[in-house]
């Protein structure tokens, strides 16, 4: 056998003078730059430029097929004396507020229900997801034909089934219909977003708050209240937040259900820029519409940011 | 304060049954430890003490009232939990003003009372920091805290050291001793630590998969264990084995002969039948005229020498107060301290002498 452990064979590395390349990717700032370019650009390319663009057309009077100039504010004190587009804004408000407010009544009892020890626990907590995991267009086809005038389900139960009603309801057809139609479907695929959200929330909560809350006295009132309330929060601005902003933003549901009709009842702004700027050929004007948006969003965000942040007792150390 | 009684009580989860009628008397006053190894369901006879468990079977008294059907904010009892259950959302002072908030007490009486309880625990330069601000003990003394406002009956604590290092552990055990020692509540505290249930009870109840295996004072367990299992419970390091039968007025352990082989009894019981010897390490002591035993491993500690040897194919355990320089492979002559010598039945593993 040969030897296997033989005395280290003599060498001395040459200590080599770094290169050029070498000594610029140790230069930190460099580094810095070079590490930091593919995120910029991609922002740049994904975000920033379709931004830009859109902020741009807001300020011109393109249409599709021409190139248009740069105008001002021409677009925006349009949109000032224009019914239909403050008629989406009421109506982008109104769908926001309503269902914001359903889907978290609803979104927390289901979450609250689905903490306590039931019965097929995770077959329910499947079933709530669905609404979610379905495609949205394909969600709108059958609240679409839900709503149909001839078809529709909903009539067909209180008409025929329990004969509560003597005519059929026109869901689509009349403006407030239309409109409370639209949010009891946004608030149906809504829900899942925040009952799973608010649930991992909840279960986050260690159980012997509760048990040392019972202990000091509490109804179960009071330990919701005073526990399970103060603890959500700061999950629950989180999903607030998010939940307004895809609210806010909406798009699909209206177009594939109602696009904005009856006579623009049901425009959101999102869909009235769709309508203005694409079918309707009016690229400025419809940029305009969704340039309009930011406000109300930033708002939205820095709302949440300020009122609904980490509070003092999240934090650690001994920053008093 | 009130006393404690415990009668038959019983535990079954779904068909499972945890707790086969367990009884306990615990007088007012008294500092009981509830001890044994993890899953012998001392935890669930807390938790249905403090109402948080229903009782399948038998009797809660607190008081001289039966109280299994009083909702736990009800029974009077203060309780502190393992991992501390402070509201993090609270400060120090909110936390411990909390039950006296939901009773709707009056403003200087909560401030009275938590005043009086951060005095007791040193917790005054805490009272407005959040539990997340304060260190593993800080949390414990905060939770101590939550208790003593409310002037309960009885304490309960649940493990409440095993989230500290070691030597936060000992400290803050003496301090739930010697707040004990001053406010003389009734106190039912579980651990699996046999050095805590040793240092701090007044009266210890070893408990084994649902079954109270010895009811009795730190010493009287280390002194007459019962059985088998209490005797190796109690005390560190554990109590020496030997499995063997008692032959001509001695002791002879299985494997070896030769009238070498013959250890000195207790008492004149045990004969005829297998039966096991049981000597702790701190009672072998050195000596030429006894068994020998093969070292395997010495640990000098400082104050004392602990050996690991065998007789024969039967570890032992020896602690010794003099500096041994055996090594291994070496032979010890030992022999136990016959008068703290302990006989079991091998069959029924209860204790055969006196």
């Amino acid at each position: 056998m040969s030897e296997t452990t033989t005395a280290a064979v003599p060498w001395n590395p040459k200590r080599s003078t770094p290169g050029a390349l070498a000594r610029l990717l140790d230069n930190k700032a460099f580094l810095v730059f070079l590490c930091l370019l593919p995120a910029v650009g991609l922002l740049m390319v994904f975000l920033t430029y379709p931004l830009g663009l859109g902020i741009w057309l807001a300020f011109t009077d393109t249409h599709i097929g021409r190139g248009g100039v740069f105008v001002g504010f021409e677009n925006f004190e349009s949109l000032w004396y224009d019914q239909v587009f403050w008629g989406a804004v009421f109506y982008t408000l109104f769908y926001t507020t309503v269902a914001t407010v359903l889907k978290f009544g609803l979104g927390l009892w289901l979450a609250l229900l689905l903490n306590e020890n039931v019965p097929f626990k995770s077959l329910i907590r499947a079933i709530i997801l669905m609404p979610w995991i379905v495609p949205t267009v394909l969600s709108a086809i059958a609240f679409w034909w839900m709503f149909d005038a001839q078809f529709s389900i909903i009539s067909y139960v209180l008409v025929d089934v329990l004969g509560w009603r003597d005519t059929y309801i026109d869901f689509l057809g009349t403006p407030w219909h239309a409109r409370w139609s639209l949010v009891f479907a946004n608030v149906w695929r809504g829900i899942p977003f925040v009952a799973i959200s608010l649930l991992a929330g909840l279960q986050t909560i260690s159980p012997s708050l509760y048990e040392a809350a019972l202990l000091d006295g509490a109804s179960s009132w009071q330990r919701f209240t005073k526990i399970t309330a103060p603890l959500l929060m700061p999950i629950l601005s989180v999903v607030l937040t998010f939940s307004v902003l895809f609210t806010f933003t909406d798009f699909q549901l209206v177009y594939a259900i109602t696009r904005g009709g009856p006579i623009n009842s049901t425009h959101l702004m999102a869909t009235l820029a769709f309508q203005r700027g694409i079918p309707g050929g009016q690229l400025g004007e419809g940029a305009a519409i969704a340039v309009s948006m930011i406000p109300f969003l930033v708002l939205a965000t820095l709302f949440s940011y300020f009122a609904l942040s980490r509070r003092k007792w999240q934090q650690g150390g001994n920053d008093e | 304060m009130a006393s404690v009684e415990i009668r038959a009580v019983r535990k079954s989860f779904g068909g499972t049954p945890i707790l086969h009628g367990v009884d306990l008397d615990i007088a007012d006053g008294e500092f009981c430890v509830l001890v044994g190894p993890s899953g012998c369901g001392k935890s669930t006879l807390l938790r249905m003490i403090a109402g948080l468990e229903n009782i399948s079977g038998g009797d809660i008294v607190i008081g001289g009232k039966v109280v299994n059907d009083v909702p736990p904010k009800d029974r009077d009892i203060a309780m502190v939990f393992q991992n501390y259950a402070l509201y993090p959302h609270m400060t120090v002072r909110e936390n411990m003003a909390f039950s006296l908030r939901l009773a709707k007490a009056p403003a200087e009486v909560m401030e009275a009372e938590t005043s009086r309880a951060s005095r007791i625990l040193g917790l005054d330069p805490l009272l407005d920091r959040y539990p997340r601000q304060l260190s593993g003990g800080q949390r414990q003394r905060v939770a101590m805290g939550r208790a003593i406002v409310r002037h309960p009956q009885v304490f309960l604590f649940d493990e409440p050291l095993s989230n500290l290092d070691a030597k936060l552990r000992v400290q803050m055990r003496g301090e739930i001793k010697d707040l004990h020692q001053r406010l003389r509540t009734t106190t039912v505290y579980v651990t699996h630590d046999q050095i805590e249930a040793m240092t701090m009870a007044d009266k210890i109840v070893v408990m084994q998969a649902g079954k109270v295996e010895q009811i009795g004072t730190p010493l009287e367990l280390y002194d007459r264990p019962a059985n088998l299992f209490v005797a190796g419970f109690i005390g560190s390091p554990s109590m020496n084995f030997l499995p063997g039968h008692v032959q001509d007025g001695g002791f002879r352990p299985d494997g070896l002969d030769g009238a070498a082989a013959s250890l000195p009894l207790p008492t004149q019981t045990g004969a005829g039948e297998p039966v096991i010897y049981g000597i702790r390490p701190e009672h072998l002591r050195l000596d030429e005229a006894g068994i020998p035993v093969t070292v395997q491993l010495v640990e000098p500690t400082g104050s004392e020498t602990m050996v690991m040897a065998r007789l024969g194919e039967t570890p032992l355990v020896g602690a010794f107060r003099e500096r041994i320089s055996a090594r291994v492979g070496d032979t010890l002559r030992i022999m136990p301290d016959p008068a703290l010598a302990h006989l079991f039945s091998k069959g029924t593993g209860m204790r055969l002498s006196a």
